[in-house]
Order: C-alpha cells, then sequence, then structure tokens
C-alpha cells in the first residue's frame, strides 16, 4: 500500500481534467434555454434610493425580466444573518441589521445591490442594466476605522449610535494589570491590519433553476459549503423547507472563504429563475468582485507586551477593533473572536487583557478568509516581540527561546482560552534556525550592504486552532460488481481531497486510489456536511472515513466469516483482504460485496449491503504549528523589496499525501506575502469608493514577486483524531505575515525606521527611509 | 453580426458573430472549448490564454473578427488523457495546480516560453509568467513544472 | 465584461481605412488592442466603429535607412524585442519593447497603437521621445517632440493614422523603469540617449504625459555618466499622486531610473 497509501507523495487524481481542460467550472455547464443576469448596484457608499425607473431597460432587446428591491420587498424575503451574537457596550444583544438581497431605500456600500436585469444573453443583460434608472439622495459616507468612531461620524446604521456594533472584554484584566505593575519593560505598539481581497482566479458564480412541478430550486455555483448555502438561502432568504432547494457545487476555481457562505447573487439568480421560467446564470466580472465580494481582514489593534528584565513575557494587552464593513455576514463577526487565543502563541506568558470591537463603515462587508483571524492575532504577538526585542537590544529569535513552552510541559495550557495537546515547539524552532543559518545571517547582511543594499530577517513562530467545526459525515460504498465509491460533505476546490481521501481509503481497505470513485458537492447526493474551511476537512471527513472503514472491515468480517463457515474470530483482514487463519481460505472485499447484495445468500441477521455511513465529532480542535523565517534584500534607492530566502519547519501532524501538505503551506505562505508586500483594498477616504477596482490597482502577487521556498514538516501527531492530522490549510499563512514584516522592519532597522505597516509597498517603504532620515537630520 | 472562419485544434469552424464577440467568449460558448477560463476583464490572470498562429495571447483581450483566417490551439488541443503533452504531464508529476482554474493559462503560457527559450533557468521562467496569476499555489511548483517539461 | 455593440470593420488599405474612418459616428482605429479592448470592456470607451488595421499590408516591418531604424507602426513588441536589426542598432529600444506588459501583451501589442494611444505610464513614447523618433503618417511626418501633447492626446488628427517610426541611431541609449506593482505598467521609465548633437531624457509613468526633463539632460550633456544626475532635483510638483506612490517618491524613481539608464547605455545594454 506504500505506493498511495497514507504518506505517499501520489500526484493528485482529479489533476488530469484540469490539465487537459476538461474541469467543469459552474461556467462550464451547458444548459438549454439560459438566460443571464446582471445585477444593477449602488455608484455611492450610502445613499437614500428615491425611485426606480425600469421602463427603458424592460424595453430594452433581448431583456426578459427586472427586479428591484421592492420587488423583493414585495415577495417577502428574509435576510442574512451572523452565525455570532455578542453584546454591546452597553452589554445588550449587538443589532443585527437586516440583509438583503436587494436593496429598496437605502444603500450603505458602493456595489450594494439594488435590481437584476435578465436577459437572453450576457452583452444585452449588461446593456439594460445600463438602462435601470435608480434616484438616489447621497449621504455622507465613512470607510475606516477611525473615521466610524469620530464624534459626529455618519451613522451607517441609525440603531447604532458610534457605529459601534460589538464591545467585549476578554481574559484577566486584574491579573494582566498586575503583571504589567512587575515589568522591567513595557513594548507598545500600533497596527493596521490591512483589508484584501480572497481573489480567488474563478469569480463567484452561479446557475438557478425552477422547477414549477416539485416547486422546487436547483443551484449550480461555486460554493465551499454546498450545505450551508442551502441553509441560508432556504431557511432564511426564500424560508421554504431545505428539501426544495438542492445544491450542487461542480468544480469551483479557488475560494478562501470567499466562496464559503452565499451572496444576494446566488438567491437572485434562484428568484429569476423562478420569474422568468428559464435557467438563469449570473457569472461574477472580476471588477465587479472587487466591489461585491466580501472582503477580508481590516482590523486595528493596540497591542502591549510586558517583559521582565531578562525578557520574560509577563503579560499582554490588546485593544483590537475590527471594521465589519455595511452589513453582518454569515462569519464577520466570528474573525474578531474565534482566534484570540492565538495571542499567547507558543510562550508561557499567561496573562491576557483583550477588549475587541466591531464597527460598521460604508464598505463591502467583511468575512472570513485563509486563517480568519489568526494571521491577525499572531501578527499582533510576534511583531510586538520583535518590537520588544529592538527595545531591549535582544536577539529576536533569542527572545522567543528564552519563552517557548519546553516540550516536556505539552499538554500546556496557555490560561486563555487553548490547551495545547500536542506540538514539539522546541524541535520546531531548532530545525527552523538550522534551515535559515539564522546564525550566518550578519555576514549575508555585510555582503548586501557592501552592495548597497538592505538585508534583514524576521521569524514568526504561529501556531492556530484548526477544525473548530468538529462533525462531518461520510459513507464507503461498495456496489454490487463489488467497487467503492467514497461520498462526502465537504469540497474539494484545491485542497486535493479526491486524492488524500482516497489515500485514506486505501490505507485502511488496500483498494488502489484509482479503482474508487469520490462523490461531493451535492445537497442531493452527499450527506449532510458542513463543507471545506477552517482546516477541518482531513481531521473531521478525513477521521469519519478512517470510521467509515473501520465499520466497512467488521461488517466484512462478519460475512466473511459467514461465507467461509469460520467464526469471525477467525477471520484475519490485511490489504483487501478477508482470510480464515486456520484455513487459509480468502475472499476479498469486492467478493464480500458481491455476496452482501444477495438477498438469498445473506443471513438475516446481517442484512443485506454493503455500506456504511458516519457521522464522526471530533474531541477537539488541534494545534497546526511552524516556525517561519524570512529573509529580504531591500533597495532603498527604490523601496524595492525581494524576498531571498523564505523557510518553514512545520508541524501539521501525520502527512497524507507530502506533495500536497507542501502545497497547501507554500500556497499559504504566497498569500501571507501578498499581504504583507503588495495586496490591500483601499477606499477613498472622502466618498468610501473603491479605489481598487481591478488587478490594475490591486497588486496580486506574481511568480517573479514570490522566492523559493524550504519546507520541513516534522509530524507531531494530533491525539484527537484517529489519523492524527491537524489542519494543513491556513497555518503557513498565519506565519507568513509577521515574518515578512519582521524581516523588513530588521533591514530598515538601522536606518531609524521603527515599523511598517501592511503593505508594505516600495512607495511606502521608501516613505518610512525617507522620513526616518529626515527625523535623524532634526 | 460578423462571419468568422478559423482553424481551432486542428479543425476548420466557421460561425456568425456579434462584432463585439471576444474571442474568448467564441471559444467557450460556440465551440464548447471551456477549457479556456476568464478570471479578470484587465488582461492580467492569463487564464485565457491561448495559441494564436503558434503565440501565447489572451483571448480576452481579442475579438473573435480579430482572429478570421487564424490558427488557434486551446488547451483541449495541447494533448489528452492518456496522450498528455510533456508540459502538462509535468503539472502534474510537480503538483503544480490546486484549484486547476489558472492552469490552462500556465500551461499555454509554459509551452510558449519553451518556445522562446530552450533551457530557461529559474529566473527567466518566473520572469515570463508576468502575465498569469496563480492563486493556490505560490507559483514555486509551477515554475519547477516549467522547468522540467523544458529538461524532458 | 461585454463591451458595447459595435460594428468590426477590416480594411485593406490604409486608404479604405481612412474612408471608414469618415463615413463612421465614432470610429476608432484598433492595432493589436491592449488598452483598448480592456477600455472597451470595461464601458469606458465606446465606439461605434472598430477599423483594424493590424493587418494592412505594409505596416509591419523593420528596416534600416542609412543611420535611422525605421519600424512599421503595426510591428508588436516582440518582433522589435527579438529583431537583430533593433538588437544591434538600437539595443535599449530593444530592451525597453520586451519589457512591455507580459509574453502574451508583447504578441499583440503594436507600436503605432501605444503612441497613438499616448497612456501616460506606456514605454514607447519615452523611447520615441528620448531618441527624437520621427512619425510619419498617412499626412504627414511629425516630430517626436511635437507629436505628445497630453495625457491620452497627440497631435494626431482624426482620421491620420502612423504608418512608421523612424529612429535616428543614437550614439548610446539606456532605459529604466520601476513598474507599477500591480499593473505591471511604468511607475516611473526613463529613457536617456545620446544621439551625437545632445543629449535626451525623457521620462514615462510619473506625469500626466512623457515629458523631456531638461535639467537632466543638461547634466548629462556635461557628462554622461550616472553621478552626473547625483545632484539634479527632479520636482515633484506635476508628477503624479496615487494610492501607489506620492508624487515624491515618483521624483525620486525619475532620479534613480536616470541614472540606471545612463549606466545601462554606457554598458551598452
Amino acid at each position: 500500500m506504500d505506493e498511495f497509501g497514507i504518506g505517499a507523495p501520489l500526484p493528485r487524481l482529479e489533476d488530469v481534467r484540469f490539465i487537459t481542460g476538461r474541469g467543469r467550472y459552474t461556467d462550464d455547464i451547458p444548459m438549454s434555454g439560459l438566460a443571464f443576469m446582471e445585477v444593477v448596484r449602488s455608484p455611492y457608499a450610502s445613499a437614500r434610493i428615491k425611485g426606480f425607473d425600469i421602463s427603458a431597460a424592460q424595453a430594452a432587446p433581448g431583456v426578459l425580466l427586472v427586479l428591484t428591491g421592492e420587488d423583493a420587498r414585495a415577495e417577502g424575503f428574509g435576510g442574512y444573518t451572523s452565525k455570532m451574537r455578542k453584546t454591546n457596550r452597553q452589554g445588550e444583544p449587538n443589532f443585527e441589521p437586516p440583509f438583503r438581497i436587494l436593496e429598496a431605500e437605502r444603500v450603505r456600500f458602493v456595489g450594494d445591490p439594488v435590481a437584476i436585469v435578465v436577459a437572453t444573453s450576457a452583452e444585452a443583460a449588461r446593456d439594460g442594466a445600463d438602462l435601470v434608472l435608480v434616484d438616489y439622495e447621497e449621504l455622507p459616507a465613512i470607510s475606516d476605522i477611525k473615521a466610524a468612531l469620530a464624534k459626529g461620524a455618519p451613522l451607517v446604521w441609525d440603531e447604532v449610535p458610534n457605529n459601534e456594533c460589538v464591545f467585549v472584554e476578554l481574559g484577566d484584566r486584574k491579573a494582566t494589570a498586575a503583571a504589567f505593575a512587575q515589568a522591567a519593560h513595557v513594548a507598545k505598539g500600533e497596527f493596521a491590519i490591512s483589508r484584501v481581497a480572497h481573489a480567488s482566479i474563478e469569480p463567484r458564480v452561479g446557475i438557478g433553476l425552477y422547477d414549477p412541478v416539485e416547486d422546487r430550486y436547483t443551484l449550480h455555483a461555486a460554493v465551499q459549503a454546498p450545505h450551508t448555502t442551502r441553509n441560508e438561502i432556504a431557511t432564511r432568504i426564500f424560508r421554504i423547507p431545505e428539501n426544495k432547494l438542492r445544491v450542487i457545487s461542480p468544480d469551483v476555481g479557488g475560494a478562501f472563504g470567499g466562496k464559503g457562505y452565499s451572496h444576494p447573487e446566488l438567491a437572485l439568480v434562484l428568484w429569476a429563475a423562478r420569474k422568468c421560467d428559464r435557467p438563469v446564470k449570473w457569472v461574477c466580472t472580476r471588477s465587479e468582485a472587487f466591489l461585491a465580494d466580501f472582503q477580508a481582514r481590516d482590523n486595528l489593534a493596540q497591542v502591549e507586551l510586558a517583559l521582565d528584565a531578562n525578557g520574560k513575557f509577563l503579560g499582554v494587552k490588546v485593544k483590537n477593533v475590527l471594521n465589519l464593513g455595511a452589513y453582518l455576514t454569515n462569519a464577520g463577526l466570528q474573525c474578531g473572536f474565534h482566534h484570540v487565543g492565538s495571542i499567547c502563541g507558543v510562550y508561557t506568558n499567561r496573562n491576557v487583557d483583550w477588549e475587541v470591537s466591531a464597527v460598521f463603515t460604508n464598505t463591502t462587508p467583511i468575512i472570513a478568509m485563509r486563517g480568519a483571524g489568526r494571521p491577525e492575532t499572531t501578527f499582533m504577538i510576534e511583531r510586538i516581540i520583535d518590537i520588544a526585542a529592538a527595545e531591549m537590544s535582544i536577539d529576536p529569535a533569542e527572545l522567543r527561546r528564552r519563552n517557548l513552552i519546553p516540550t516536556a510541559a505539552i499538554p500546556y495550557d496557555t490560561g486563555f482560552v487553548h490547551t495545547y495537546d500536542s506540538g514539539d515547539f522546541e524541535k520546531g524552532f531548532d530545525t527552523a534556525m538550522r534551515m535559515a543559518d539564522w546564525a550566518g545571517f550578519p555576514e549575508r547582511r555585510a555582503r548586501s550592504q557592501a552592495r548597497g543594499k538592505l538585508r534583514g530577517i524576521g521569524m514568526a513562530y504561529a501556531i492556530e486552532s484548526a477544525a473548530g467545526v468538529r462533525d462531518e459525515t461520510a459513507e464507503i460504498r461498495f456496489d454490487t460488481s463489488g467497487a467503492v465509491t467514497i461520498v462526502v460533505g465537504t469540497h474539494s476546490h484545491g485542497q486535493s481531497h479526491e486524492t488524500t481521501f482516497r489515500q485514506v481509503v486505501a490505507s485502511m481497505l488496500g483498494i488502489a486510489p484509482k479503482d474508487m470513485r469520490m462523490i461531493y458537492g451535492d445537497t442531493d447526493l452527499t450527506p449532510f456536511g458542513r463543507g471545506t474551511g477552517a482546516s477541518r476537512s482531513m481531521t473531521v471527513a478525513g477521521s469519519a472515513l478512517v470510521c467509515a472503514a473501520e465499520r466497512i472491515i467488521a461488517r466484512g468480517k462478519q460475512i466473511a466469516a459467514h461465507m467461509l463457515e469460520v467464526e469471525e474470530s477467525d477471520i484475519a483482514f490485511d490489504a483487501g483482504v478477508f482470510t480464515t487463519r486456520a484455513t487459509n481460505r480468502s475472499v476479498d472485499l469486492a467478493g464480500i460485496a458481491r455476496f452482501a447484495h444477495d438477498f438469498r445468500q445473506m443471513p438475516a441477521h446481517l442484512g443485506v449491503g454493503f455500506a456504511e455511513r458516519v457521522a464522526f465529532v471530533s474531541d477537539g480542535i488541534n494545534f497546526p504549528n511552524g516556525c517561519h523565517v524570512c529573509e529580504v534584500e531591500i533597495d532603498p534607492a527604490t523601496g524595492e523589496t525581494s524576498i531571498v530566502g523564505y523557510w518553514l519547519s512545520e508541524d501539521v501532524g501525520v502527512v497524507i499525501n507530502p506533495l500536497v501538505v507542501k502545497g497547501q503551506a507554500v500556497g499559504g505562505i504566497a498569500q501571507g506575502i501578498g499581504q504583507a508586500l503588495c495586496e490591500k483594498i483601499v477606499f477613498d477616504g472622502e466618498s468610501a469608493q473603491l479605489l481598487t477596482g481591478s488587478f490594475m490597482d490591486y497588486c496580486m502577487p506574481r511568480a517573479k514577486d514570490l522566492p523559493a521556498i524550504e519546507i520541513k514538516s516534522q509530524e507531531v501527531p494530533a491525539p484527537n483524531n484517529p489519523l492524527g492530522v491537524k489542519g494543513a490549510g491556513e497555518s503557513a499563512l498565519v506565519g507568513a505575515l509577521p515574518a515578512v514584516i519582521n524581516a523588513i522592519c530588521d533591514a530598515l532597522r538601522p536606518l531609524g525606521v521603527k515599523h511598517i505597516e501592511m503593505p508594505a509597498t516600495p512607495a511606502r517603504i521608501w516613505e518610512a527611509i525617507e522620513q526616518a532620515r529626515r527625523a535623524k537630520a532634526a | 453580426m460578423t462571419s468568422v472562419s478559423m482553424r481551432v485544434n486542428g479543425a476548420d469552424v466557421r460561425a456568425d458573430v456579434e462584432d463585439r464577440t471576444l474571442l474568448v467568449h467564441f471559444l467557450r460558448e460556440h465551440l464548447r472549448l471551456t477549457g479556456t477560463h476568464v478570471g479578470c476583464d484587465t488582461s492580467q490572470c492569463g487564464a485565457c490564454t491561448i495559441h494564436l498562429n503558434g503565440e501565447a495571447v489572451k483571448s480576452c483581450t481579442m475579438f473573435a473578427a480579430q482572429a478570421d483566417g487564424d490558427e488557434i490551439v486551446t488547451i483541449e488541443g495541447v494533448g489528452e488523457p492518456g496522450r498528455l503533452h510533456s508540459m502538462q504531464a509535468a503539472f502534474q508529476q510537480h503538483h503544480a495546480l490546486q484549484c486547476g482554474f489558472c492552469t490552462p493559462g500556465m500551461i499555454m503560457a509554459g509551452i510558449d516560453i519553451l518556445r522562446r527559450h530552450k533551457s530557461p533557468d529559474e529566473e527567466t521562467i518566473r520572469e515570463e509568467l508576468e502575465g498569469n496569476l496563480c492563486r493556490c499555489t505560490g507559483y514555486v511548483n509551477i515554475v519547477k513544472a516549467i522547468k522540467a517539461a523544458a529538461e524532458s | 465584461m461585454y463591451p458595447a455593440s459595435f460594428t468590426y470593420v477590416r480594411p485593406a488599405d490604409l486608404a479604405a481605412a481612412e474612408a471608414a474612418f469618415r463615413e463612421a459616428d465614432d470610429p476608432r482605429y484598433l492595432a493589436g488592442g491592449m488598452t483598448l479592448i480592456p477600455t472597451m470592456k470595461q464601458r469606458l470607451a465606446a465606439p461605434s466603429t472598430l477599423i483594424d488595421i493590424a493587418r494592412v499590408p505594409g505596416l509591419s516591418f523593420i528596416r534600416r535607412e542609412k543611420d535611422t531604424l525605421v519600424i512599421g507602426a503595426c510591428t508588436r513588441h516582440a518582433t522589435v524585442a527579438a529583431a537583430p536589426e533593433v538588437r544591434a542598432a538600437i539595443p535599449a529600444l530593444a530592451a525597453l519593447a520586451g519589457g512591455i506588459g507580459d509574453p502574451a501583451v508583447r504578441n499583440r501589442g503594436t507600436i503605432g497603437g501605444s503612441l497613438a494611444n499616448n497612456d501616460p505610464a506606456a514605454d514607447y513614447p519615452s523611447a520615441v521621445l528620448g531618441l527624437g523618433a520621427v512619425i510619419r503618417t498617412t499626412r504627414r511626418t511629425i516630430a517626436a517632440d511635437a507629436f505628445f501633447t497630453g495625457m491620452f492626446s497627440t497631435a494626431l488628427e482624426p482620421g491620420e493614422i502612423i504608418t512608421e517610426v523612424a529612429f535616428p541611431g543614437p550614439r548610446r541609449a539606456g532605459y529604466a523603469k520601476v513598474r507599477n506593482p500591480a499593473s505591471g505598467y511604468a511607475m516611473a521609465g526613463v529613457f536617456v540617449a545620446e544621439t551625437g548633437k545632445d543629449v535626451r531624457v525623457a521620462v514615462t509613468g510619473a506625469g500626466a504625459c512623457v515629458f523631456r526633463a531638461a535639467e537632466m539632460e543638461q547634466a548629462l550633456a556635461r557628462s554622461f555618466t550616472p553621478d552626473a544626475l547625483a545632484d539634479v532635483r527632479v520636482a515633484a510638483a506635476d508628477l503624479n499622486a496615487d494610492i501607489h506612490g506620492s508624487a515624491a517618491y515618483r521624483a525620486q524613481l525619475v532620479r534613480v531610473m536616470a541614472a540606471r539608464a545612463a549606466a545601462a547605455a554606457l554598458s551598452g545594454a
């Protein structure tokens, strides 16, 4: 089984269709009678709608249907709601804004949908949308946190004075204050975690169908969690039973959290399909995506770290303010709460005082993105450590080493949210130091200096909490020919499940991965599933498959005993074959399956069929972690940064497929580098108009911007799932932000630069150098 | 409407299309060659890269009418399951794709790079991928795959 | 992204192209389309008629006329970048062409299209102005110094078509730029040339339109070395400022790129 079981670097089985152009993404699905939808969006960040005039659009060639917010209101649709409820500063439940699929009275961000046009061609729909007239009364708007909290700021929601939706205190304020009173040094930092776009290369897309006979909808759409999408649209928007909606998510071209939750357009295509009795397709354009796709991160943090004279961490204080955008999405609020535990890092500090608030602004709403709060929290702790190290003249690696949780202390209760159940941080740390040749850096810096370049090295030891949504169902079923199909409720859109899930089953059942079929992404065909997100799939769906395989083996033994006329205890199972210990007769799984489907042969007490479905619930989350080192070289004349080295020593538990795990880590680091160096969503401060409306202004990292990345895995198995795996999808991104910024700040520190905000663009770096130079001169 | 005829993946095709029909939409919707993708609207992402008369171009930044009389190869014409082009095989071998959406454009760009550079080094490949965005892989394995295809 | 409706015509020759232009309401010529088509897709431009001149015979060539290098208007960037004649006569021009956009863009974009469009961040205008080239059209010849009149505007009259560009061979020339990290267009690109008569320095990307930097020209005329530019101040007042960089940053880039362009010229690259 070695060549394709757990641990094998098996090339992916799903690749052939993608590399030959035979992938089947939503926009590729052929459909006859298809109509096309275009969304009319608010051009203002805040405005009152005084009226609609749709007559010209209705009369335009090819236009089948025009619907506005007024029509949506008449239908009595519900709205999207947040999964999380918290309290405001007065301790009352936070305000939950109505979040409709089309607005009729007020718009609250540029891109807020107000009408749709459906036509016989995409071109005609676009032409028709240009003819929808909406009479707006523009109102003052705000886009950033400071403006939102300013006295007399325009209100996004009249119900929320000061625009502050949520205010919560966490941790132990008294104990932390006491710890700070003992401190020899307190390092302080204020960090802005920039707003970014998920920017999957496949834009969002949906095709809606309606069957009037069954009064039932079908949605083909690029989503990460088909059942969640079904629940949101059926239960929250249409208020119909969930069995009246089928959601099919075929190949999806990347998601990163951006396709995790339903956006209005997916309900709109279904409504439009019912209204015009045709399948209706909507394909987001990239420019539209920058307005309408929910965005990510965007918060401010004031962080203080107290240390004793030897550099031991005594306590940390955080004031974190999130920019929610104009509405509360399903998972927007979570980003401020779910991952605060990461503030303890891999260090022995036990005192945390955490204050979090969340404000509304006239911007695109915020949702989870790869890491979802963990990159922010990790940035806070790992960046403040470097600031402290510089202020106390201690090598930042040495400062971390002094505070590292010893391997012998695992399991370790951090005293704030998490108990780390496994990990070997000392080994991870030492491995990264060796990989990066940390000790040899001064010599490399001197060589760069000789060429007029600034060189810096930075590190970050990230630990995250993965697989927080702990239940998942999977099925292994054999058909009458003896062939296997595995069915899961998670979704694969780059995570390589079609290969790795088969590897898990292959290891258990001794069946070659290529001989299995796998089904996912269809609410009619798969058991209830929570989809893919939060680095959960292998932990929970993989474990569900293990449990199902165990049951297959157990049932197989019962049937084999009957077939081979021995006691069940006389049956051994190995590599797909049941053998009698005494007589050495055998039957394989396929033989069992064929037999099991014959009611004439099967004993009544065993029943017929050979399939097992297991709903697995894990005992708890797991803690993937990794020590990142980044080395940069900066051209002080232009501010351009090149990353000259990047090393990661990571522990994501047992590695199912090293090709895939490394691929996830490298991809995560690349996204982290993107946020650290170049990506940022920018709104105009006055009008709250979006200024980064395409890839012409929103800078995506390209091949030449990224380095070769060296990764070593050290497998410390997670104790709380049968595979021993930890989440591998997000953990590498989490550490990349602080590692890169620490390296850049290290390079700039000799010039007097103390901190640089993300993204550290060439312009920003040059300005920082100039400012420091002027300050020195003054 | 305008009448266009061209040779696509070795077959002659002819159709009447709206003058404003982009080449990528002609390929995807009229010819149902859906392996060529659209990922942006400003010519940055390269998911729509095809070969026009043997050279890589972005099919989202051309009208079908401009390609009248031309020879086009799309990802579907490069190789097929069981008979993969060496570039396709290298992408699989080196795990150069995750979600697969940018992949057809990357493969078309990769083949074009090797048309112009016999054995490009890593830096050249990275420079030459200026017009193709990938959000999943961090490019490391894409660069590896193109290098491996050059050596094969 | 779907452009507004238009009529596409592909004239057989330049006379037919100009005739088509006269007959249409709101016509635009189309060559490579690398800037025009994205603009149309975003409906920032919606011409009634597109007149495709990319295949008009006689517009795609590179030839030597004594010391002058003449490039046909529909010659693509990739062709210019790879042409032995260009690499031999004006290597800086070949290098500039080879750094425009990306390989796929270079396979479609043309020199004439780039000049007629006069995007403030395009590369070619700096070479044309920096080398003191002459733009030949269906109606006349226009000196580079008179051609670029402002942001996206040129001396071309309605209907007039660029047919070729004549570059006098310089003693030496160099080009250096910093790309806008997002779009890949020039944040600042500087073309320097020692022509034999004088020194010319043309700057693109940093201002509303390509321009000559007189103080730099004087400094390099005194001494054609990167160091000669060390004390030259670049005024930020008229330079672009946007989310990608302040005017002061662009002024810095102009200074640094000019020095690097001079160094490239000296090294013969």
